[in-house]
């Protein structure tokens, strides 16, 4: 056997579990920092205008509704949250919607699939950081978005287009890594 | 016999999770209508629990799905209409049978790629053909092979 073809024949194995062994840390790498989430449902509305949707108000809040016209022609950029009640990780995210409240930033929420008197206790308990608020308690205009899972938050530009979207709460990390970048590029 | 009450014991937690699926408040009155949604939901992943398709999952939102799906139906939508509309709003993931696309090429292509593999490794060796023919013996070799080939009790 003629001894190129011999040390091809021996270093290909070797060469293939390299190229495997690279990926796997490749994959590792993107599970440690979060940029490769096998369980993630990668949203198919990023670059696109949201759904045609009018939700109706949370009454006793006193916050205007919100529907599909409300996320057009903006003065900035806004985020919408979906969140409920009854949803735990809403609790560990709401103080970073507080703050960027207090920084100016329209937050629109979509309280998901909850009970008025339930919503009112949360925003009374834990504050207020919706500039409008709409109630989607058949939970279709959720699905419509694409949502899987409450708290989910769209980043929608000036000009209306869905530009992010974090499923899962936005952490004191997601705040300062993400959204501050995405305010400072769409603002 | 402790076995056998153990698969049945067995059978018993999973039958009625099998069966839960469908409530009969859920299904469509049309038989044939409520077998074509059930064919659709089979091949829609659930995104909550992402490896049980929407008719296999007892999540609010597969349930959600499967409402949805069966007024699609109802509605008269064709299979691949219903399909699409819930492809736009949750994308490829939703597709319990991938796409074949950019992202997925890599997927699609393994089969052909370690069938091809195989078939061009079978293909090499093969040309390389068998080994040579070993050499004649010599005088010398073939004395000695005589020599032992000889019954000792002779």
């Amino acid at each position: 056997m003629p001894m190129t073809s011999r040390r091809v024949l021996m270093l290909a194995p070797l060469g293939v579990a390299a190229a495997g062994g690279l990926g796997f840390y490749a994959m590792l790498r993107g599970l440690g920092t979060g940029e490769y989430d096998p369980h993630g449902v990668p949203s198919a509305l990023v670059g696109r205008t949201p759904p045609e949707f009018s939700l109706p108000p949370l009454v006793p809040s006193g916050l205007p509704l919100l529907a599909s016209a409300d996320l057009q022609n903006l003065e900035g950029p806004v985020l919408v949250n979906f969140w409920a009640s009854w949803c735990v990780p809403c609790v560990v995210e709401h103080p970073q919607l507080m703050r960027l409240k207090r920084e100016g930033v329209a937050v629109y929420g979509v309280n998901y699939k909850d009970k008025p008197e339930a919503a009112m206790a949360f925003l009374a308990r834990h504050g207020n950081p919706f500039q409008r608020l709409g109630r989607d308690e058949p939970g279709r205009v959720a699905i419509d978005w694409g949502v899987y899972g409450v708290p989910e938050t769209y980043f929608v530009d000036r000009k209306g287009v869905i530009r992010w979207r974090w499923a899962g709460p936005i952490t004191p990390e997601v705040l300062e890594q993400d959204v501050r970048a995405l305010l400072r590029h769409y603002a | 016999m402790r076995r056998l009450l153990l698969a049945l014991a067995l059978l018993a937690v999973w039958l009625p999770l099998a069966l839960a699926v469908s409530s009969p408040s859920e299904m469509l009155p049309d038989p044939a209508q409520e077998q074509r949604a059930q064919e659709i939901g089979r091949q829609l992943r659930c995104l909550v629990c992402q490896n049980e398709s929407i008719e296999d999952s007892h999540a609010d939102l597969a349930r959600d799905l499967r409402h949805i799906v069966r007024e699609r139906v109802a509605a008269g939508d064709s299979d691949a209409a219903v399909i699409d509309y819930l492809h736009a709003r949750y994308g490829d993931f939703v597709l319990l049978r991938p796409p074949f696309n950019l992202l997925t090429a890599a997927l699609w292509g393994m089969p052909v790629l370690a069938l091809g593999g195989g078939l061009a490794a079978i293909l090499l060796l093969r040309r390389r053909g068998a080994a040579p023919e070993p050499l004649p013996l010599s005088a010398e070799e073939q004395a000695r092979l005589a020599a032992l080939e000889k019954d000792p009790a002779e």
